[in-house]
């Protein structure tokens, strides 16, 4: 399997907050050849251990959260169109004509539907929709559809992976199954590499609804340090430079007070000594990834945060550079391998 | 029917050759003569089992879809576009789509929601604010696969899920569909069909077939909004999908000529087939520019309900599109020979 198809196949796959279980099988089959050890949680977070050589090894986590914004069905109308709400953070205008596919006692597809423009009024029109406008319409009999998708059905938005030009790649979920396609290129990369760290890779549950997964993962592996791979703003026309990274430039490393110096500027100092490409991205507060519980489980976990430019987040065309991946997989693997004792011990002397 | 086939097409307003060649091969293989005209209509000579039964019919269904068209390429190399007919803008967000001749893919993202101010996003984006990223890395690289000038349709795959059909364009490739299958049966008397374009920016397409056909009688298979969606009240529904195909009693371009209309009823009714009215009363189809060619042509409008019109995907009833064939077939019967008279 190459990248391409990797990122393919779990991007097509579903994995709603809270909901991740299929698809955490599916990584934990993906991930075995790989590494040495497979393991779930309670939550459903999969754990990827890779064993280190020698004594005291240092214990590392990198963490890529494995779950999408998705949609909840709260209510069927008497004509049978199905009302819902979201789980994560939903722009309702990307909505209107998307499919989906809702897991209820089985598996049906449905479009979301909205107003027909005919009857727009006057006054509606140049607003935006709103969610509660918006239906899911499976083109079922209400009678079928009440046996087959009850009330609190999740459904995940429908998209094929698309190659577009060069290594451009788009669909749905890429927030962060790139991140989990990182982790999958550094286990791919550590295989030819002797590192003395154990690596803990973590595909992790439920960070769209609050960094969850991170929380109790990070608690039952108990590492020296932690990083965490997300996606963050691509640049796109008419975006603030400072808020957004170009695409294809290799992946962003965050400074900030949610992240430890010292792990930013080891990774930087590797992508230099590689002549990987990386870029800088300065945050001002706790980010919104992984990162933010990473730091202040247990009595505090060094975080780092490592994240793929990604264009147009949370919407089903979220769209990256492969090559972005790889660099990141790349810089990640040369970080393990040249971790020591000395070095983790060191980021609680200041 | 061709339906799948003919809905995964693209076909924008003045760019219908993938579909034209689609019918065009369907032609030759029921081995009818046919032949196209300098805008790209297609039009097909349907012999019937009995001589000197000619009414004058004409049978139309277009061909185009609504669709973008790419207006220009930013130094970015994200594309610019017009819209080619009603296309609901409100569809365009988070679509992939493809491009020119060669299918390039693209995607109509939009802004991130972390990425919004306050207010930002209780406007509607309209298509001065939306752009297609085909994944190129400048100007220079975009201009080697597309140019301003190509046009753009959604890329959406056609599913059918029980009864209903999910596809993009079924405005109206239905309407080809069905006209295609009424061309592969056996009938009275003979007719003219006619795959017309660009029907979706203003009727042109008809107005200049049917000066060529100057038929009698004129008969426009269509697709039609059906607004029976979520908490719209029973009297805006226009049509309602599974109540048989509709027929039009006026929009803003026709009127349909009373003998026309009366004589799709007793059909219908003859061959207990159900059949309702367009309860919407605006918009036009090629029965406008039909009914006024010429001295004039008597011309009514046949439909099949359709749920999101002229968005990404849309969504009709198989058994309306089929009752849509029968209703129509046995109308062929009924004026073989007399016509309306």
């Amino acid at each position: 399997m190459n990248l391409h198809s990797f990122l393919q196949e779990i991007s097509q796959k579903d994995g709603v907050s809270g909901y991740e279980d299929a698809l955490g099988s599916f990584l934990a089959g993906a991930f075995s050849p790989l590494v040495d050890e497979v393991k779930k949680d309670n939550l459903g977070n999969c754990f990827f251990y890779k064993r280190g050589r020698g004594e005291d090894p240092p214990r590392v986590m990198l963490c890529a959260h494995m779950d999408e914004i998705g949609l909840m069905v709260t209510m069927m109308d008497e004509k049978g169109f199905l009302k819902f709400t979201s789980l994560g953070g939903f722009d309702p205008r990307t909505l209107p004509g998307q499919e989906v596919t809702l897991y209820g006692r089985e598996p049906v597809y449905g479009l979301i539907g909205f107003k027909p423009a005919h009857l727009q009024k006057e006054k509606e029109k140049g607003k935006a929709v709103k969610m509660e406008d918006l239906f899911i319409d499976t083109g079922l009999p209400k009678e079928e559809l009440r046996e087959k998708v009850p009330v609190g059905t999740v459904a995940a938005i429908r998209r094929n992976f698309l190659s577009l030009q060069g290594e451009c790649r788009a669909g749905k979920a890429l927030d962060d199954r790139a991140g989990v396609a990182v982790l999958w290129q550094c286990a791919t990369e550590l295989a030819r590499l002797r590192h003395r760290a154990e690596v803990f890779m973590v595909a992790s549950v439920q960070e769209e609804v609050g960094t969850r997964g991170a929380v109790v993962s990070t608690f039952g592996i108990a590492p020296d340090l932690g990083i965490a791979i997300d996606v963050c703003h691509g640049s796109f026309p008419g975006a603030a430079e400072h808020e957004v990274s170009p695409l294809g430039k290799g992946p962003v490393i965050t400074y900030g007070p949610n992240i430890h110096p010292r792990i930013a500027e080891k990774l930087h100092e590797t992508a230099r000594e590689y002549q990987l490409p990386v870029q800088k991205d300065f945050s001002p507060g706790p980010t919104g990834t992984d990162a933010r519980a990473i730091q202040v489980s247990l009595e505090g976990v060094p975080a780092g945060l490592l994240s793929i430019p990604l264009r147009y987040m949370h919407t089903s065309v979220e769209l990256l550079d492969l090559e972005d991946i790889r660099s990141a997989g790349r810089l990640l693997a040369y970080f393990i391998a040249d971790l020591s004792r000395s070095f983790v011990e060191g980021l609680s002397c200041f | 029917m061709f339906l799948k086939e003919l809905s995964e097409r693209h076909g924008v307003s003045g760019d219908e050759t993938k579909v034209r060649n689609f019918v065009r091969e369907k032609l030759l293989e029921m081995g009818i003569k046919h032949f196209t005209d300098s805008m790209g209509n297609l039009f097909a000579l349907k012999e019937g089992q009995r001589k000197n039964e000619d009414p004058g019919l004409m049978i139309t269904a277009h061909m185009d879809e609504v669709g973008l068209m790419v207006s220009s390429v930013e130094k970015s190399g994200h594309l610019r576009f017009y819209k080619v007919g009603g296309i609901d803008e409100r569809s365009l967000i988070s679509k992939p789509v493809r491009i020119g001749k060669e299918g390039i893919p693209g995607v109509i993202g939009s802004k991130a929601i972390h990425l919004q101010k306050k207010g930002e996003r209780e406007k509607a984006l309209t298509v001065d604010e939306l752009y297609i990223d085909i994944g190129a890395k400048n100007k220079e690289e975009a201009e080697k696969v597309v140019k301003p000038g190509d046009f753009v349709s959604f890329d959406t795959k056609a599913e059918i899920w029980g009864n209903v059909f999910k596809g993009k364009a079924l405005d109206n490739r239905a309407g080809c569909a069905a006209l295609l299958e009424l061309l592969s049966r056996k009938h009275d008397c003979g007719f003219t069909a006619v795959f017309t374009v660009q029907e979706e920016i203003g009727m042109r397409g008809a107005k200049v077939a049917a000066y060529r056909v100057n038929p009698r009688i004129a008969l426009v298979i269509e697709t039609t909004a059906a607004a029976d969606v979520a908490e719209v009240k029973e009297h805006d529904t226009a049509t309602v999908l599974g109540k048989g195909p509709a027929f039009t009693l006026k929009d803003d371009s026709v009127i349909t000529h009373p003998r026309l209309l009366e004589r799709l009823i007793e059909v219908a009714e003859e061959e207990k087939r159900p059949y309702q009215f367009r309860r919407f009363l605006g918009n036009f189809t090629d029965a406008g520019a039909i009914s006024q060619a010429r001295g004039g042509t008597m011309t009514g409008v046949i439909s099949t309900p359709c749920r999101y019109l002229h968005s990404s995907a849309s969504l009709i009833n198989l058994d309306d599109l089929r009752n849509l064939v029968e209703i129509t077939g046995g109308f062929i019967r009924s004026v073989a020979g007399k016509g309306l008279v």
